[in-house]
């Protein structure tokens, strides 16, 4: 297998016309990574033991490794520039693979049909562990779609998500503890309440922008788990409510697996409504509102928005998903603590955002499966997980920094041309 | 002659120490071409500011009359959006399209404050909202078709040529209904061609019914278009006049090119 890698290789380097200057850079750059990877890849002490082992070897490995990994890197770079170079002659952006894929009808139905059928059957398919993690996954792309209104649409940076999550979950637990209040009435009394939540916080930062907003919201985010953790006759404080009861269905009796797989038909519903929800606001009145707030806030307000308005319902609505999604995530895990809305779970909504490609609905999707399903499938990879998994981040937001699939505007039609309205991506 | 559509008394503005607008009195009537010329700042651009409620004036009364309801309105710490609501709609010096939107998206931002559909016409997409919706495509579309630019509808507006993009500047500001338009150098950067275009839509917007006051630094566009002029030096109005009047008027002449031009004395 060693021979047909160089060989391949020197073609693509001829191809792209790698300098020598590219070559010295490459090596310079492995040779940084054996020094940085020294540590942990060579030395290994054995503390019982007390002796250490060098495995010279590995070094070897990750030079070799590393040079080759910084030649393919350089090579796509140059490939990138040149087709950048190209794509600038054609000035209307580049529609991505799945949207040229959705919009030839010979594709379109087979791709839609054979998702769902996947989709529908994917309990009855996979064990019930597969469709535990599915669920998580789905309840990150609702998180992600509501994130998307306030960040992807609104260009409101908002680092304290998470907090609506949590008015959501303990509107359940605590509604339930006091009042014995059901998951159908919580559900949306959650998402109201996470909504009121989101224009309460929109109030003071109306007039605030970019990382001034984000350091605001990162607060906002905080206090509120602050409150959770030590307001203990309100929450219990850090050790949470637990024995939250899960969904029912009219009273039926369900074993553990079949309330995960009810909760797994629960979120494809909820998951299935915010979709046709998020993609007619897009497509709105209020949608375009949000996204010329975004690009130019005084233009827009001298074009006669109501800013204030305007924002506090992107705050709103952002909100009241996160909400919904509190509810569910208090009844899924039937227990709540402030543990679970650190600052960590916004920072991985706003990436699956981020990543998926703002203002972009399948983006999102596809950006929620490959933030929470990509750890879960790494596991066999042990330690380095994580590492892998930052890696793919860190690789994704280079080679694609607009997201994986970026937003597209609609294309209207008029009386005039006599055709129906098209819609980009329903009707 | 009825009322003024728009009558400025004793505009004053000030930046800290600074006087940025000095008791500037100013009006338009309906159906005129007004410009507001002046050396460079001269405080052209901060009296927009202040029309457009973007910036709070320290003094002075901004009155508004509609030309078909005769209702007059204070604008005093009316937000911006009020403000265009009531039909004074304005466009930028340095341009600010939305650029990520197309062509089509921008001029429909206009008509944001003419409609009225929010979540619930959003969501549910009742007929008065699809009714809505088409009208704002439809009328976009021709007021981009008055402008120009009916061609690129679904181009994005940062894809567009510099003219192009001070054309969908106006484009957009029509949207609003504005009875009165306020164009803060709508010529800047255009070629003598995309110029002469300019002064065409010009008139072709005051015959339909819109007032105009404009800023502009081109000489040639505000005489050959404009019926009054007003010319601004360091916040205070130097002269008012036809441009006939203007073009003769020897504080204008000094403002411009400073005092040697003119042999006279000045205290």
């Amino acid at each position: 297998m060693a021979v047909p890698v160089p060989e391949r290789f020197k073609r693509a380097a001829m191809v792209t016309m790698i300098s020598i200057k590219d070559v010295k850079r490459s090596l310079l750059v492995s040779l940084w990574f054996v020094f940085l990877s020294f540590p942990i890849m060579v030395i290994q002490v054995n503390p019982v033991e007390r002796t250490v082992v060098w495995r010279w070897s590995n070094m070897l490995y990750m030079g070799i490794a590393s040079l080759l990994l910084s030649f393919l890197v350089r090579i796509w770079l140059l490939r990138q520039e040149r087709r950048l170079a190209q794509k600038q002659l054609s000035s209307s952006p580049q529609p991505s693979i799945l949207h040229l894929l959705l919009k030839q009808q010979k594709f379109r139905y087979p791709l839609i049909i054979g998702g769902s059928v996947i989709v529908l059957a994917f309990p009855l398919i996979f064990s019930s562990y597969q469709a535990n993690i599915m669920t998580t996954a789905l309840m990150y792309i609702v998180l992600g779609l509501g994130l998307n209104i306030v960040v992807g649409l609104a260009g409101l940076l908002d680092l304290g998500y998470v907090a609506f999550y949590a008015v959501g979950a303990y509107s359940y637990a605590l509604f339930n503890l006091h009042f014995d209040l059901g998951f159908w009435p919580a559900l949306p009394l959650g998402g109201l309440l996470a909504a009121l939540f989101g224009v309460l916080l929109g109030f003071p930062v109306l007039r605030l922008r970019g990382d001034y907003l984000a350091i605001v919201t990162l607060g906002f985010g905080e206090i509120i788990r602050l409150i959770l953790e030590n307001w203990n006759a309100f929450s219990k404080g850090p050790s949470g409510i637990s024995n939250i009861p899960r969904p029912g269905f009219f009273g039926v009796e369900m074993s553990l697996d079949q309330a995960m797989t009810f909760m797994y038909y629960l979120m494809l519903v909820l998951l299935a409504g915010t979709i046709f929800v998020v993609n007619r606001l897009q497509d709105s009145r209020l949608g375009r509102a949000w996204v010329a707030l975004r690009e130019d806030e005084t233009a827009c307000q001298a074009m006669g928005i109501d800013k204030a308005q305007t924002k506090l319902i992107a705050f709103a609505l952002g909100a009241f998903w996160a909400g919904l999604i509190g509810v569910i995530f208090a009844a899924k895990t039937t227990f709540v603590n402030p543990a679970s809305f650190t600052f960590m779970e916004s920072a991985i909504i706003l990436s699956i955002v981020v990543l998926g490609g703002m203002g972009s609905i399948t983006g999102i999707i596809f950006g929620a499966l490959i933030l929470i399903l990509l750890p879960e499938y790494l596991r066999p990879l042990s330690e380095y997980r994580m590492l892998a998994f930052g890696a793919i981040l860190v690789a994704m937001m280079i080679f694609k920094p607009e997201g994986l699939i970026a937003g597209s505007r609609r294309v209207y039609r008029f009386q005039a041309q006599k055709i129906q309205p098209m819609l980009k991506n329903n009707e | 002659m009825s009322k003024p559509i728009l009558d400025v008394i004793g505009l004053t503005m000030n930046f800290g120490g600074i006087r940025a607008l000095d008791h500037l009195d100013l009006d338009v009537y309906a159906g005129e071409i007004v410009a507001l010329i002046g050396p460079n700042g001269a405080g052209k651009t901060t009296f927009f500011n202040c029309l457009t409620g973007m910036y709070a004036p320290a003094e002075g009364e901004i009155r508004l009359t509609s030309p078909e309801t005769g209702k007059q309105t204070l604008l005093a710490g009316l937000k911006p959006n009020k403000i265009t609501e009531l039909g004074m709609a304005r466009t930028f010096q340095n341009i600010r399209l939305f650029s990520r939107m197309t062509v089509l998206e921008n001029v429909m931002i206009g008509r944001h404050c003419r409609t009225r559909s929010l979540i619930f016409g959003a969501i549910f997409r009742p007929r008065k909202t699809r009714e809505e919706e088409q009208d704002t495509v439809d009328r976009s579309y021709r007021i981009l078709e008055k402008v120009g630019l009916s061609g690129q509808v679904d181009e994005l507006a940062d894809n567009l040529s510099y003219g192009a993009q001070r054309r969908l500047e106006i484009a957009r500001a029509l949207a609003t209904d504005p009875f009165l338009l306020l164009l803060d150098e709508p010529a800047a950067g255009m070629n003598p061609q995309e110029t002469a275009e300019l002064v065409d839509l010009i008139r072709r917007i005051r015959d339909d019914g819109h007032a105009v006051l404009l800023i502009e630094h081109d000489m040639k566009l505000v005489m050959t278009l404009s019926d009054r002029v007003f010319v601004l030096d360091y916040g205070e109005k130097i002269a008012q006049g036809t441009p006939a009047e203007i073009g003769v008027n020897a504080a204008v002449i000094k403002a411009y090119l400073g005092e040697e031009v003119l042999d006279e004395e000045m205290p």
